[in-house]
């Protein structure tokens, strides 16, 4: 069934069109990938998707799990199980990375109607999953994003995606600012995360980090729609040939 | 909506939202409206006062009437009528109270909204309360048992009567009479307030807490706080003040002194949520307190921790001097301001022994139209060598129609003296704000998280009792208990 949906969607900061009748859909265990040259709209979506408001939204629908989503705030999207990881992770001082999952975690729990967790538990829960991303405990101390290198900063995302265990995680960029190491941490987590109950949408301007991330379906983005769909070759053939072809065939 | 608009509004309701503003019908005792001699004369008999303390106090009226309001600071509010305020009101059958069971339980009522556990049995923390109501001391709880250490802890009408010598010995004695104009005035009309004195070698068993609370209309509070560590004594002691919605603003004008002798610390904590007027600016507590320990002794400790969420106006400089060689002076503070509150509040750490130490960590929050500024002043005196101070200040805006304000005054007459000053100012930003809603954090949420984290190093300095409530008041969750 169909996690994601979206259909003729048009959006525009200020008087600049952005997205020009985009369409979507995802299902429950499927891996897209959204590619397309720079100023093609691909982080524009990103925000669209997860609510952020400097966006003019004048057509189309967003569908999360059936549920229209266009008209909710951004914290109520991600109760609703969508997750962004940014391509610019925000740095908030004074508030230590520990502290600021603990508060997420529970905040998501409040919503699905779990119990707090405190303790033992909660540190357990948060240790794990930072190991797997080799994510130190000093650097759980730290504040969020303060001084992270570009590889903690993206780890540090897809360990908040895997605590908060969304339905959608849209990957804005994830591979920016990466060395070829913490590309393959970062892919290796994104992989584990992959599931039969989970969609995923990786937003990128290189093929490179479908390696790591391998996609069922490809898209190309070009002016704020997509103009051609295939498997993990088109991903190959983007790499090749560059995205001119695409751009002149437009 | 903007985020940033919509936070704004949010914080504004949550903050609005003034959870102590009730009032209490209870039968009052008061003296007519106004300043003379004959009011202070009426207060004085009232309390049955010693011939000495009353020439005192008439001396300080006198001193009063010569002075002007001070105008220097950040702050602008309506000129106070003094003849338009009652000097004097006091619940009825309150006085010499042998237990809880003889207070007017409309009373006992009000201390439990407050959440404040008077009742000995029920008190969980081990906190001894002094509740001042209005003008008067009503109960002091815990008394036994701290008398068996030696400790006094009582309204401090009487321990004018049960400890004249230590009272005459030390008012006055840290903030003079004609120190201030609000310190001239509270000396001539304070009506009550707590009184602490540790013998030496003992360490106070308990917290001791004193809540004052405004409840009467157009009704001026001037407390009186005097406490004394003796030689190698130690004492933490609580403040947390609040009042009810009104309209109109009220005045507070209190004065505490501290002193510390050889080797004693004193631990004072304040949350003061006093009413800070409505989401117009209308109504509120004018706050202009004159607080000032003395580090006598050498080794002495005076450690100040303020959370400064109410009042319309705040006019406050918790004060360190520090006499004794190898004396440490602290100040921790959080102050939040918005709507239409002004805070002009900060410390002076002033140096006269040799390697005496002082830090300062002053955290400032405005949001709405409100204002904020931090003043403080640090003074290294000829005498003080190898003297050291640490001054951290950091301002945080939310919104861009408040201000925040850092005024620092540093002089040092020592060449040996060091004095470090750091201020940094930034702003809730909305990115953070996006970042955070998209984890799933309402805006709320969001901007308690920031704010703590903001506020930190100084929150860790409340006691225990404390640090929750005032973490509640703050409307921000337990920072540090994990990881």
């Amino acid at each position: 069934m169909s996690l994601l949906k979206i259909e003729d969607l048009y959006a525009s900061i200020g008087d600049e069109k952005i997205l020009n009748g985009l369409s979507l859909q995802i299902n429950a265990g499927e891996t897209h990938a959204i590619m397309g040259p720079n100023g093609s709209g691909k982080s524009t979506l990103s925000y669209v998707l997860s609510g952020r408001e400097d966006y003019d939204v004048s057509k189309g629908s967003v569908f999360l799990d059936s549920k229209e989503i266009l008209d909710i705030e951004a914290d109520e999207r991600s109760r609703l199980g969508l997750f962004l990881a940014f391509q610019y992770p925000i740095e908030l001082p004074g508030v230590t990375g520990m502290t600021f999952l603990r508060t997420i975690i529970n905040s998501s729990r409040v919503a699905k109607n779990l119990p707090e967790l405190e303790g033992i538990e909660l540190v357990k829960l948060i240790r794990e999953k930072a190991a797997e991303l080799e994510i130190s405990q000093d650097m759980l101390k730290r504040f969020v994003n303060v001084g992270f290198s570009g590889g903690e900063k993206k780890r540090f995302e897809i360990l908040q995606m895997a605590l908060l265990d969304p339905k959608i995680a849209v990957l804005d960029e994830t591979d920016s600012g990466l060395d070829v190491d913490a590309l393959r941490i970062v892919g290796k987590g994104v992989t584990n995360l992959k599931s039969k109950d989970r969609g995923m949408l990786v937003i990128t301007h290189y093929q490179r980090l479908l390696d790591h991330i391998i996609p069922d379906f490809v898209h190309i983005m070009v002016k704020g729609k997509i103009i051609q769909s295939g498997g993990p070759d088109l991903a190959k053939l983007v790499e090749k040939e560059g995205y001119k072809s695409f751009l002149n065939g437009n | 909506m903007p985020i940033q608009e919509e936070t704004i509004e949010q914080v504004n309701l949550a903050t609005s939202k003034y959870k102590y503003g009730f009032s209490t019908d209870l039968e009052v005792d008061k003296a007519p409206k106004g300043l003379d001699e004959n009011i202070i004369r009426l207060i004085s008999s009232k309390k049955n006062e010693p011939e000495w303390m009353l020439d005192w106090r008439l001396k300080a009226f006198e001193i009063w009437k010569k002075m002007k309001e001070p105008e220097w600071a950040k702050v602008n509010y309506p000129k106070i009528d003094y003849q338009d305020i009652y000097y004097y009101s006091a619940p009825k059958n309150t006085e010499k109270l042998k237990s809880l069971d003889e207070v007017d339980p409309e009373l006992l009522k009000t201390y439990e909204k407050l959440g404040i556990p008077l009742n000995e049995q029920k008190a969980l923390a081990g906190v001894a309360v002094d509740a001042v109501f209005d003008s008067v001391s009503v109960v002091t709880t815990f008394r036994k048992q701290l008398e068996e250490k030696g400790v006094i802890f009582c309204p401090i009408s009487e321990a004018i009567k049960t400890h004249p010598e230590l009272v005459k010995k030390y008012i006055g004695s840290v903030i003079p009479r004609h120190d201030n104009y609000f310190s001239a005035l509270n000396s001539a009309v304070f009506t009550d307030g707590s009184f602490v004195y540790i013998p030496k070698g003992v360490r106070c068993p308990m917290e001791l807490s004193t809540y004052f609370r405004i409840n009467e209309k157009n009704t001026g509070q001037f407390e009186r706080t005097l406490i004394i560590a003796d030689d190698d004594s130690y004492v933490s002691y609580l403040e947390g003040c609040t009042a009810p919605q009104r309209d109109e603003n009220q005045l507070h004008a209190a004065v505490v002194e501290l002193i510390t002798h050889d080797n004693a610390e004193i631990k004072y904590s304040t949350v003061q949520n006093w009413f800070p007027g409505d989401e117009n600016g209308k109504g509120g507590i004018f706050n202009f307190v004159t607080k000032r320990g003395s580090c006598l002794g050498k080794n002495s400790k005076i450690s100040w921790t303020q959370v400064e969420t109410g009042s319309a106006v705040t006019w406050k400089y918790p004060s360190c001097i520090l006499h004794g060689d190898n004396s440490v002076g602290e100040f921790y503070s959080v102050a939040i301001t918005n709507n239409f509150q002004q805070a002009d509040t900060g410390t002076k750490m002033i140096h006269l022994g040799k390697n005496t130490k002082s830090t300062i960590i002053s955290k400032g929050i405005s949001a709405g139209k409100s204002q904020n500024t931090y003043r403080g002043k640090v003074l290294m005196q000829p005498g003080a060598k190898n003297a050291r101070n640490f001054t951290q200040c950091d301002s945080l805006l939310i919104g861009d129609k408040c201000g925040a304000h850092t005024i620092p005054y540093i002089t040092s007459k020592n060449p040996s003296a060091n004095i470090e000053h750091e201020a940094t100012t930034s702003k809730i930003s909305e990115d953070q704000l996006f970042y955070c809603l998209s984890r799933g954090l309402s805006e709320e949420e969001a901007v308690s998280l920031i704010v703590n984290g903001f506020c930190k190093e100084v929150m860790k300095e409340l006691p225990m009792e404390f640090s929750v409530e005032a973490q509640k008041l703050i409307g921000i969750s337990l920072e540090g208990s994990v990881g």
